[in-house]
């Protein structure tokens, strides 16, 4: 059977089909396929009460979020008591209208089926056969249709709790939705590119230096958290599958249990083990050495979260390459101790090369994971120290915990959306210059 | 040529010793800081004077404050619930990119790509409201919708294992009647025994590890929490001197299960990071 167009419907559907583009579900209810076009009809209808009794009510604000504060009206006349006036809540306008545009777009689509859908039915007719009932449209559901089904539920999820979120926290970038203009008591509105300019200029707030600052130190962070943990993983993936070395299961499994471990319990437990007063510390000092504030001071701190992380990441570094590094040809080895290269340059000029050519999307899949690297840093020294430098940040602070920080604690929405947006943008050009690099996208259909 | 090696496998033995060693250091104190008799995180000595079993017999009658079997419960059922949910989603969208042929295949595909570039937790505030809506404001429902709402993005690794299952397979199967779904069902799930475990398994731990959502929906509703966000609740300044011993004993507790879980599942997990992510 060809596949229906929807240009098709236009040019040649019958007057049933034509009716269908105003109300939906018309073609398949006179055509006998009651169900389904009764279904139709009724989500038009839903679609319309929903619009006037709930979405108007919040879209028509949307140019400017609202502009009835919350406060007190005129003196009533008979009264003499001010009129309580409730206020509008931009927040809600904003996010109302955000549902009503995603169902709205929903709808259409279904009204788009519909029409298709009578010119099917009209199509069946034409060509005397008998327009599918609503079984057999469940039917094809699983059988001719099943991706509607496997992709439909799915979407239906990540529209809900993914791009519709997202959609929304995008258009907070573009509004001065901060700590002073928190609904229900104040109003924001829109502002258009200010919030970034703040980021990029410097306007006396601090958000620039602090943008750049963190910025300077989340980069900083991902190439030595990505490649220290790299370097020395495989290194003692080496040591582990050495010739001759027995207990490997032994030592494997010590080295596997702390990322079995929730990462967020050895992190919170390390804070407080090299805390000031910790038992590091004490250790230190019971050795005869100074005490060293590792989590409180900037440059400490800075090395601190990184050599941690390296205890997360160097096992995990090694479950991962374990494999990969097996597959070298021995006789690569061989060769060049032959030509008497030592263990170094036999790391540096087969091993490293060989590891890098084969996992550069694991690398860079790496990379962007430490740029957001939530738990190292939060658990930590959750941003500490912290500074007067940068604005409601600590000098170990990344972007997203930066993000997180000005969500949950200041309120700062406009400038957390900003920050989700560019390391969005940071991520993103990373991650396409990947998917360049890297042949698996081709690959899926070689297979069988 | 033969004491060359020794001596260099002595040295390699060294190295590694030390290097569990300190692997293991944290996780052994840890371990031992949770039989500590002394109350506090602060002294002037490491190792404990005394030992006593009551911080995890604490845990589970002292439960005014800190209700942990409570947390325990509830991080189990929003587990059990968001697994069975995500990895049914997660299923089919794999099966749909890898096997069925649609117009919207790649284009979805690419969608999907971009979308995971978006800092996870960035738009927490509108999912917070979200949820909000639909009256589940902090329930574990809310938290269970959000844990395996956006799963069907996480489809790559569980594709790739499908693409590695044989066309002909399929083929063969509507060749000789069997629908699509039946294809599926009877077909390709059964030869995906070692993807849906690693699916399941990696999906019924996130919401144990998971701090960001689970104390934005929460905030202060002590009934609904998990045990992370009870557990860094424990460590704040206020509750630290009566707490932590209790935190190291809430934390070997939640620890055992959740690292059983991985060591099963390793293999599974090494196979999927690899697949998905290294070319060659």
């Amino acid at each position: 059977m060809n596949e229906i167009k929807l240009m098709d419907a236009v040019k040649k559907g019958d007057w049933r089909v034509k009716a269908s583009f105003l109300i939906s579900g018309f073609g398949n209810i006179t055509r006998g396929q009651f169900i389904k076009g009764l279904l139709l009809l009724a989500i038009q209808v839903l679609f319309w009460v929903f619009f006037f009794k709930f979405g108007w009510v919040y879209l028509q604000d949307i140019g400017t979020l609202g502009t009835q504060e919350m406060g007190f009206g005129e003196v009533d006349p008979v009264t003499g008591i001010r009129e309580r006036v409730l206020g509008q809540n931009s927040m809600l306008i904003l996010l109302y209208s955000v549902v009503t545009v995603f169902v709205a777009v929903a709808c259409f689509a279904t009204h788009l089926v519909n029409i298709k859908s009578a010119y099917t039915a009209q199509v069946a007719v034409e060509s005397g056969k008998k327009p599918s009932n609503f079984i057999d449209d469940l039917k094809a559901m699983f059988d001719k249709n099943l991706h509607i089904t496997f992709i439909g539920l799915p979407a239906v999820g990540v529209i809900a709790f993914t791009v519709l979120p997202i959609v929304f926290m995008v258009c907070i970038a573009f509004t001065n939705f901060d700590a002073s203009h928190q609904p229900p008591g104040h109003l924001f509105t829109w502002t258009g590119l200010d919030t970034f300019k703040s980021v990029f200029v410097d306007d006396g707030t601090k958000k620039s230096q602090s943008f750049f600052g963190i910025l300077g130190w989340t980069l900083i962070w991902a190439v030595c958290a990505t490649f220290i943990n790299y370097i020395l993983g495989i290194i003692v993936s080496l040591l582990i599958n050495k010739k001759g070395i027995k207990c490997k299961g032994l030592f494997r499994t010590c080295l596997v249990i702390p990322i079995a471990v929730p990462a967020f319990v050895t992190l919170m437990f390390m804070s407080k083990v090299l805390g000031d007063q910790g038992p590091a510390n004490v250790l230190l000092e019971s050795l005869g050495l100074p005490a060293v504030k590792f989590l409180t001071t900037v440059t400490p701190a800075r090395i601190t979260v990184i050599i941690v992380n390296l205890w997360i990441g160097i096992p995990y570094t090694m479950l991962i390459t374990s494999g990969i590094l097996m597959n070298i040809p021995a006789d690569l080895y061989e060769a060049a101790s032959i030509d008497g290269a030592g263990p170094v340059k036999q790391f540096t000029a087969i091993t490293l090369p060989y590891m890098l050519a084969v996992t550069t999307p694991y690398l860079i899949t790496q990379f962007i994971g430490n740029i957001n690297n939530f738990n190292a840093i939060f658990f930590l020294t959750a941003g500490a120290p912290l500074t007067l430098d940068y604005y409601q940040a600590g000098k170990t602070d990344l972007l997203v915990t930066w993000l997180y920080k000005l969500t949950v604690s200041f309120q700062d929405y406009n400038l957390a959306s900003v920050i989700g947006i560019l390391v969005f943008i940071i991520c993103g050009a990373l991650s396409l210059a990947t998917f360049n690099i890297t042949s698996s996208a081709q690959k899926e259909e070689t297979f069988g | 040529m033969k004491t060359r090696r020794l001596i260099s496998n002595i040295f390699v033995y060294i190295i590694l010793g030390i290097l569990s060693l300190i692997w293991m250091a944290p996780i052994v104190y840890l371990v031992i800081l949770s039989f500590k008799a002394e109350k506090g995180a602060w002294h002037s000595y490491v190792m404990p004077k005394e030992y006593t079993l009551d911080n995890y017999i604490r845990l589970f009658t002292d439960t005014n404050q800190f209700n942990y079997p409570r947390w325990f419960g509830n991080t189990f059922v929003v587990a059990v619930f968001s697994c069975i949910i995500a990895t049914i989603l997660v299923l089919f969208t794999a099966y749909a990119f890898s096997r069925l042929r649609f117009k919207a295949r790649r284009p979805l595909m690419n969608v999907v790509l971009i979308l995971g570039m978006f800092p996870g937790f960035m738009s927490m505030i509108a999912i917070y409201h979200l949820v909000g809506i639909i009256g589940l404001d902090q329930s574990l429902a809310a938290l269970v919708l959000i844990y395996s709402g956006g799963a069907g993005l996480g489809y790559y690794i569980v594709k790739g294992f499908f693409d590695t299952i044989p066309r002909a397979l399929d083929e063969a199967a509507y060749l000789d009647g069997a629908t699509k779904w039946q294809t599926f069902y009877i077909v390709t799930l059964p030869m995906s025994r070692p993807i849906i475990t690693y699916t399941v398994l990696t999906s019924f731990m996130s919401p144990w590890v998971d701090f960001i959502m689970s104390s934005v929906i929460m905030k202060d509703k002590y009934d609904n929490f998990t045990i992370a966000l009870g557990l860094y609740r424990m460590l704040e300044r206020e509750n630290i001197y009566e707490w932590y011993t209790s935190f190291c004993a809430g934390a070997v507790l939640v620890s055992i299960p959740i690292s059983l879980l991985f060591i099963f599942m390793q293999k599974n997990y090494v196979e999927g990071v690899t697949g998905g992510a290294v070319k060659g």
